[in-house]
């Protein structure tokens, strides 16, 4: 899942201000489950606006709406009658749902409300660990499940550099060498033999050093008649 | 002879070899590492230029060891992955090779977050195992990575590090091999202080006989201070300072000199390691005492090997 974190208030007060119509957009997928922009963060987010404003002496009307997916059109469709009278959408979705938004409502203004961090998982309740770095090309057959990408600070495809000490990066105290983490999850495995090989440089094409990604899937992509009967249907 | 270097001559005749480490200055004048390479000059094989070493921005490793060269030393030019993608890798050895610089040590590089420029974003497109296959590929096949040939190929000696204190221990041999593998024709070891750790790690480098494809050669570090011990020991990732040496250090009537003693103390253990093939000596800060010591463990003079 996607993990993030919000804004600091000040800075989200500073991005809505001279607008007093605001609406605060929540997204119940990833940024729920992390604590970020569900609806509990959303009422919030927006009762901490309320109040901000009041100690300033300034008006604001907030509203307040969770979508279940702020990154796909057709629930970001429900978005459009709860703008009529807004002036600017505070999205507490992940960069990737704050996007669909502004695409879908171009005259309206949507900032992020929250700063999207990684792909990661809950580590336990309330810790979240980064453990995707979207490469395009996975490596996890080779690593023991463990991503070096993500998880080793220089990203090393051939193992440990010279910081690693008792299980733990030397960046961080907190944080685990993940190539420690990579040689007992082999030794355990027992696929050692994988540690002796040399990968070559590996390939960023399918990363972002390749741009902008697109990927289709021929399958499921809609012809023109099939987009035209659909957006006709109700 | 795949480089020439006078390192190359000096390992590759099985004479005990000698590098030491100087730092680049934070300035564009040479003038204070012209001194110090001329104080150094004849103590070793060559001398490893350091690249924005601890990630606090230096005096670029090439202009520095080009600096060395002219005065007559040879340098080792040291290049890490952090700083740099495949392309401006391949294209600083060919720059470097170009200007008369025949050994290059490939590196990881501390990360950016130790340093000065907290902030940056680091590269590593490649891993140090990855730099080596780089460039053995362009000096042995003349070809730049991908397969686009070089009119006039560079040669250069090619190093690499290894810490046999950092963790986990048991891969720590076989990181080396994939390092051999990959192309490294020396090695450059962490500061040895802890050596029965050292002895485990060269017992282990024999038994898969990688002394046999590759030159080692031991770091050693001069220790200044008690406090200096006790920071390597407590501070700096990937090194183990044993209790005793800390002990030494804090009950010395004159600490330098047992620094220096306890150095000397190492080389000389060092030498008798079977496998060994060199020390490097890393005088952080204290690049003047390197003379003392080279001459306190018997390594002087230096051989002169045609």
């Amino acid at each position: 899942m996607i993990i993030a974190e919000r804004k600091d208030l000040g800075l989200i007060s500073k991005m809505l201000e001279g607008r007093s119509k605001v609406l605060v957009a929540g997204c119940r997928s990833c940024v729920a489950i992390c604590h970020a922009g569900g609806e509990k963060e959303v009422a919030a987010t927006a009762e901490a606006l309320r109040l901000r404003a009041a100690a300033e002496g300034r008006h604001i009307d907030v509203t307040e709406m969770t979508l279940e997916r702020q990154c796909e059109k057709e629930w970001v469709q429900e978005m459009g009658p709860h703008l009529q009278d807004r002036e600017i959408v505070l999205s507490l979705a992940c960069g990737v749902g704050a996007q669909v938004v502004q695409e879908m409502y171009p005259a309206t203004l949507v900032v992020p409300g929250l700063n999207t961090s990684n792909m990661g998982a809950p580590e336990e309740q309330g810790i979240y660990l980064e453990k995707c770095a979207g490469c395009g090309d996975c490596v996890l057959h080779l690593t023991g499940g463990i991503c070096p990408l993500a998880r080793c600070s220089k990203s090393m495809l051939n193992g440990p550099c010279g910081g690693s000490q008792n299980g733990k990066c030397e960046v961080n105290p907190d944080t685990a060498c993940a190539w420690d983490l990579i040689f007992h999850s082999l030794q355990r495995l027992g696929r050692l033999d994988l540690l002796e090989e040399n990968i070559p440089p590996k390939n960023w094409l399918p990363s972002r050093s390749g741009g902008p990604r697109r990927i289709v899937r021929p399958p499921v992509v809609q012809g023109e008649e099939e987009k035209r009967s659909r957006e006709g249907s109700p | 002879m795949r480089s020439g270097s006078n390192l190359e001559r000096v390992l590759e005749s099985g004479t005990f070899a000698v590098t030491a480490e100087i730092a680049p200055p934070k300035s564009t004048s040479t003038e204070g590492l012209r001194k110090k390479v001329q104080a150094l000059k004849g103590c070793a094989e060559a001398f490893n230029l350091t690249d924005n070493q601890t990630a606090i921005v230096r005096l670029s490793s090439m202009a520095s060891s080009v600096a060395c060269l002219q005065e007559g030393a040879e340098p080792v030019m040291q290049m890490t992955c952090r700083d740099r993608n495949r392309i401006a890798m391949q294209s600083d050895l060919l720059g470097a090779a170009s200007l008369g610089i025949r050994n290059v040590l490939c590196l990881s590089g501390d990360h950016q977050t130790f340093g000065n420029q907290k902030e940056a974003r680091n590269v590593y497109d490649i891993d140090p195992v990855q730099q080596l296959m780089v460039f053995r590929q362009m000096r042995d096949q003349g070809q730049v990575w991908g397969g686009d040939t070089i009119e006039e190929r560079p040669k250069v000696y090619l190093g690499a590090a290894a810490n046999p204190f950092a963790d986990p221990f048991e891969y720590r041999v076989a990181r080396l091999a994939k390092k051999v593998k990959a192309g490294a024709d020396f090695v450059q070891t962490q500061a040895i202080f802890d050596l029965d750790r050292f002895e485990r790690f060269m017992t282990e480098v024999r038994a898969r006989r990688l002394d046999e494809q590759v030159h080692i050669l031991a770091g050693v570090v001069p220790l200044k201070s008690a406090n200096a011990a006790r920071y390597m020991k407590t501070k700096v990732s990937g090194m183990s300072v044993p209790d005793e040496v800390v002990v030494r250090m804090k009950s010395a009537s004159d600490p330098k000199k047992e620094g220096i003693r306890i150095c000397v103390e190492t080389i000389d253990h060092l030498k008798n390691i079977p496998g060994v093939h060199g020390v490097h000596i890393m005088a952080i800060g204290w690049e003047e005492m390197v003379p003392t010591i080279a001459e306190q463990s018997g390594l002087l003079p230096r051989p002169c090997i045609p």
